[in-house]
């Protein structure tokens, strides 16, 4: 990994974009929706530049097929979009799961449900974390919480997408992709884009001499017992992946009260928690970076600990469910919903956590 | 053994897989998935095509072709295509779609693409009929035409036209080639395969989007032995869907 010294001012959007260009993605398919426009607008000059390709598709459902084409191919590939336009991207995803095609879709969530508004909302938790379309499949998610780490999970997003053949969601929301901060921008220097590829459709070229068989990327299996055979093996790399989940641990070791909470909303319940400690009250974070897999470990641990719990999300309550799966042995969760349209304020906050945390 | 003078004289393409195909009698996918292979192996594109079979009877395409291959969801070919050939422009990339697929579902997909000018073969089999599913109305249903969905044929008040789709891909910007063959009768079958190898030329030359209906049967979907199914393609199809090219400006030098 080469640090470069230099800082940039950008959305998170554009940190995004930045992130996947760092990472030698070589396509990016886009259709234009609010919040994330800036991604394809950044992409349709910059990829090129860079030597990639840059198509605005007719609709998400193309553009999210032209990812599965790239990935099919091994070629690291992006689309990105907003929660009605990541609805009409789940048949795509599906079929990548089900054939396991690497490739990195971003979703800047905006309020729903139906077309909703434009505002921030963490309303497609759900859809996220437990394989938004048809079929039993999961997928890689991550929550950034800043634009710093939207560069740096896009980047990271792109290696787990070919080491695990899996499509990774970047789950943003309105407010990572709008806000702008400094940032300071790397390169990997590591990137092999044909290593691992002994599976991608190239063609068959010099099969006499190689003797290559022929590959075949199919998510059908209709002879009996297949199907069980490739969902039994999706699970267990599903399954394998309980040693990757991540998350940020705030002020919890002496925690009375953990408040748990992801994306934005982390990062605002995190400046509601830095003034409770200021006043000597005993409140930490827990910022899930993994959504799928999450970090039940980490909660089960606190749980134990004897710590109570808060959620607080920008829904009517999704992620805390998998709290409550977490921890459901030795604790329960309080649950705290911000509703969509607005953008809270750490102080907004202050109120539910100290309700918890004297148990009222 | 005695000695004889027999000479070989026509075999299976070296592209096509040597084993028995799923397909029904009569079914016309076979000559179709064989033109195709005579074509990869004569202009020499076996090694760098990457298929992208659809859904459908011809979801099967990728067990008979000797060819690296991904599967598109329903009506997707031409955007996967899309995908595939702009991360490995070098290869040689084709679709090969059902009428259900491509004129129904896949309907913005395929306009898109050859508005586009994608450097890609689309390969359109057209029986007017949804096949692997049992024989319900598609796109191209002709009037009148029995199907389970239409028990008492198609009304063009109540379920519109049939499409011609050959015509409405001619009309768009990004296309270098579009024509419709027929494979009910031999002459047809031998200009089809040269409708064919001039949409595979222009992905070969990257002149634009190479796009080729084949007006096929369904015997077992149309209710009908396999030459009255031939004797329908002649009589119903062609005189609502033409033979012949509709656009073709692979002489022109291409697109920009």
């Amino acid at each position: 990994m080469s640090k470069q010294p230099e800082r940039i001012f950008v959305k998170g959007n554009e940190a995004i974009a930045r992130g996947a260009l760092a990472a030698r993605c070589k396509c990016f398919f886009g259709y234009p929706i609010t919040p994330q426009n800036d991604i394809p607008e950044f992409m349709s000059s910059a990829i090129i530049k860079a030597g990639g390709d840059f198509v605005q598709a007719e609709s998400e459902v193309a553009a999210a097929n032209m990812l599965l084409g790239a990935g099919a191919a091994g070629v690291r590939a992006m689309t990105s979009s907003s929660s009605p336009g990541m609805s009409l991207k789940q048949e795509a995803i599906s079929y990548m799961a089900g054939s396991e095609v690497p490739a990195v879709v971003v979703n800047m969530n905006r309020g729903g449900p139906g077309l909703g508004d434009i505002g921030p909302a963490q309303g497609d938790y759900y859809q996220s974390t437990r394989g938004g379309g048809h079929g039993d499949y999961r997928h890689f998610t991550f929550g950034p919480g800043t634009v710093q780490e939207a560069y740096d999970l896009t980047i990271r997003a792109f290696d787990i997408a070919f080491t695990h053949r899996t499509p990774v969601l970047i789950l943003g929301d309105a407010i990572l992709g709008q806000m702008k901060e400094p940032i300071t921008p790397w390169v990997p220097d590591n990137i092999d884009d044909e290593a691992g590829r002994d599976w991608a459709i190239t063609g068959r070229t010099n099969v006499r001499e190689t003797g290559r068989e022929k590959r075949l990327i199919k998510s059908l299996f209709l002879a009996e017992g297949e199907l069980a055979g490739q969902n039994r093996h999706l699970q267990a790399k599903y399954d394998a992946w309980a040693d990757m989940a991540e998350c940020e641990h705030y002020e919890t070791e002496d925690a009375e009260l953990v408040v748990c909470a992801y994306g934005s909303i982390g990062r605002i319940a995190k400046s509601a928690v830095r003034s409770f400690r200021k006043q000597g009250k005993k409140v930490g974070l827990l910022r899930p970076i993994t959504l799928y897999p999450f970090p039940s470990a980490d909660l089960k641990k606190l749980a134990q600990a004897g710590k109570r719990f808060l959620t607080i999300e920008h829904n009517l309550g999704q992620m805390v469910d998998d709290v409550r799966l977490a921890i459901r042995t030795v604790a329960d969760s309080a649950f705290f919903p911000i509703y969509p349209g607005n953008l809270p304020t750490p102080d907004e906050l202050e109120a539910p956590i100290l309700a918890c945390l004297e148990g009222k | 053994m005695t000695q004889t003078n027999e000479k070989l004289v026509f075999s299976r393409p070296e592209s096509v897989i040597d084993r028995p195909t799923h397909y029904c009698p009569g079914c016309h996918h076979g000559i179709a998935h064989r033109l195709v292979g005579e074509l990869l192996d004569e202009m020499n594109l076996t090694e760098k095509s990457l298929l992208v079979a659809s859904i459908g009877c011809s979801v099967f395409l990728y067990n008979y072709l000797n060819t690296d291959a991904v599967e598109a969801p329903h009506g997707r070919a031409p955007a996967v295509a899309t995908g595939v050939k702009r991360s490995r422009p070098d290869n040689f990339v084709f679709t090969y779609q059902g009428d259900g697929d491509l004129a129904s579902i896949g309907m913005a997909e395929i306009m898109h693409a050859a508005n586009r000018g994608e450097k890609i073969c689309v390969v359109f089999v057209n029986n007017t009929v949804y096949g692997m599913t049992g024989g319900q109305m598609a796109p191209t249903t002709l009037l009148g035409q029995k199907t389970t969905t239409t028990p008492a044929g198609r009304c063009v008040t109540h379920e519109g036209a049939p499409i011609r789709m050959t015509e409405i891909i001619a009309s768009l910007g990004g296309v270098a080639y579009a024509a419709r063959g027929s494979l009910d009768c031999v002459k047809n079958i031998l200009a089809a395969k040269k409708h064919l190898r001039k949409a595979f030329e222009c992905q070969v030359n990257a002149t634009g989007f190479g796009f080729v209906e084949l007006l096929s049967g369904c015997p077992t979907n149309w209710k009908m032995t396999p030459v009255q199914a031939n004797d329908r393609i002649k009589n119903e199809m062609i005189p609502y869907f033409p033979l012949g090219v509709f656009k073709d400006i692979s002489e022109e030098g291409g697109i920009c």
